[in-house]
């Protein structure tokens, strides 16, 4: 589903590589943890999936596309197949949640009825069901990232990517957060979440991949947040 | 494509930007009116030429007694040599028609012409009318020859033509239309920067909805077409402004001056106006959207 190949990204100005010289395969339906501490490149490993950045050499291929060879107006409908999500949430403020979450679809274009049909449908999957009318300031900071959830998933994407989803959110309340994601991806949807959180690394007991210095100093199926030896 | 999505966004674009628009309508507004009324005027110009040369004419008068002039001595012109002049008159190039004016119909034209100012009509004797011979040209705008194959003929006090007085109006108006264009090209570019602005203010207040539709994978035409439309919009309603004031214009100032130079067939007709008006429309919009897309394409990275 997500297949790095030698990848190397340095950002102009700098130095230093983001990420050097990495080799990752994630599978269909997997669920992967991107653990590291601040700058090891995690960031710049999700920018890379959605084509926001182009590598400096190495293969990019996602959902059995050639990132390279896509050319600039088919990026959008990679993009559909990949929902996100967010520290900050990134809700509108404007709308309310029924809204946000039929932002995502009105923008691509689909049909009202069809909006109409599935927005409900995934506000009740990350358990917002009563909800719908609310305006993101009326919620709590989990409730507001249930609804970005929400919103990454209501067009079924292949992939979801979560940028330190926890990040603002109390343990108790991660969570709830983190059922969704697994909700979420027992629906067959391949899961790439880059955290911190080493909790709750620990509890999941799903494949963990640790960066350092943009390279890759780990890769455990079933592991924990810290030396696991 | 949603086209009632498309639609909202614009409405809330514009009014979020609301100062801004209404700067962009007026400046598109008097800029177009600008350019239309320069088209306009070389309408007219075109028009008044048309009727005027078929009415223009070279005044050849011819010597009175005790006629100021130096050419003719104070001597009144003879019947023979009106006979010569004639002769001589209709015998040069470039000559259509020779009309002789005697000078108890120079004296009728002249009641007709003054007859407001009684004072004057009375104080004037058919005696003191000058007779004259009114040429026609087979082409007005070549009169310098003929003029100078008349003057000093034995007889002739002076030679007038009427082209060279109208020539000085029709410069008049050529110099208008120049200025009104030249205003027209700096209000366009006003115009054009503050569209930028506007798109830019625009762009930057919306930067949540358009990295979320990046994010979801909206495609740049969807993202891109809102400003765009903004743009296109206030540029339109400053162009129907245009067309107001180029129509107020048309009725209030170019058939009032009109009615002064020549009759209906030396005015600027409706099909003019609606040229103007087209062409102004098209440069404007063409402006908005190119001005939109520019600005876009450095503030709206997709």
């Amino acid at each position: 589903m997500i297949h790095f190949d030698n990848v190397t990204k340095v950002y102009t100005n700098q130095n230093r590589p983001a990420l050097d010289h990495v080799s990752v395969d994630v599978d269909k339906g997997e669920f992967v943890f991107l653990v590291g501490p601040s700058g090891s490149g995690k960031s710049t490993f999700l920018r890379l999936i959605l084509k926001e950045e182009r590598p400096n050499s190495g293969a990019i291929h996602v959902a059995g596309k050639d990132l390279a060879r896509l050319s600039n107006f088919k990026v959008p409908h990679l993009r559909r197949r990949i929902g996100c999500v967010f520290q900050d949430f990134r809700l509108l403020p404007n709308k309310n949640v029924y809204e946000n979450v039929a932002f995502a679809l009105e923008v691509i274009g689909k049909p009202r009825r069809f909006i109409r049909k599935v927005v409900p449908e995934v506000i009740e999957l990350v358990g917002l069901e009563g909800k719908a009318h609310r305006m993101p300031d009326e919620l709590s900071g989990g409730e507001q990232q249930r609804v970005a959830m929400a919103r990454a998933f209501v067009n079924r994407p292949m992939i979801l990517l979560a940028d330190e989803p926890t990040g603002n959110i109390d343990p108790a309340t991660s969570i709830g957060i983190m059922k969704v994601l697994d909700r979420i991806n027992r629906t067959g949807t391949t899961v790439v979440m880059a955290t911190h959180d080493a909790a709750i690394v620990d509890s999941m007991r799903k494949r963990v991949v640790e960066l350092e210095d943009g390279k890759i100093v780990r890769d455990q199926s079933r592991g924990v947040y810290g030396q696991a030896y | 494509m949603r086209a009632n999505f498309i639609f909202s966004e614009v409405w809330i674009g514009l009014r979020r930007n609301l100062t801004m628009t209404i700067a962009v309508i007026i400046t598109v507004a008097v800029g177009m009116a600008m350019l239309g009324v320069g088209l306009m005027i070389k309408a007219q110009v075109g028009a008044m030429k048309g009727y005027w040369d078929d009415k223009v004419e070279i005044s050849v008068f011819l010597c009175n007694k005790g006629s100021a002039m130096p050419a003719c001595n104070g001597k009144a012109v003879t019947t023979a040599q009106i006979k010569t002049l004639e002769g001589h008159i209709k015998g040069i190039q470039g000559v259509k028609e020779v009309f002789y004016e005697d000078q108890a119909s120079a004296y009728k034209n002249f009641q007709e012409s003054y007859a407001a100012n009684k004072a004057l009509v009375e104080a004037t004797k058919v005696e003191d009318m000058p007779q004259s011979f009114r040429v026609k040209l087979v082409d007005p705008d070549n009169y310098q020859p003929i003029i100078q194959a008349i003057e000093g003929q034995p007889g002739v006090s002076q030679v007038m033509d009427q082209k060279q007085l109208i020539g000085k109006f029709f410069d008049l108006l050529d110099k208008l239309s120049f200025y009104a264009l030249a205003v027209a090209i700096i209000l366009v570019l006003a115009a054009a920067l503050l569209i930028g602005n506007t798109v830019r203010l625009s762009a930057f207040n919306r930067r949540r909805e358009t990295g979320i539709m990046r994010l979801v994978g909206a495609s740049n035409l969807y993202i891109q077409l809102p400003f765009v439309m903004e743009g296109t919009i206030a540029g339109l309603i400053g162009g129907v402004f245009a067309a107001v004031i180029l129509i107020v214009t048309k009725v209030f100032l170019f058939e009032e001056i009109a009615g002064y130079f020549g009759d209906v067939t030396a005015q600027l007709t409706w099909n003019d106006v609606a040229q103007a008006i087209t062409v102004t429309m098209i440069i404007g919009v063409l402006i908005c959207v190119l001005a939109s897309f520019v600005t876009l394409r450095r503030y709206l990275r997709v």
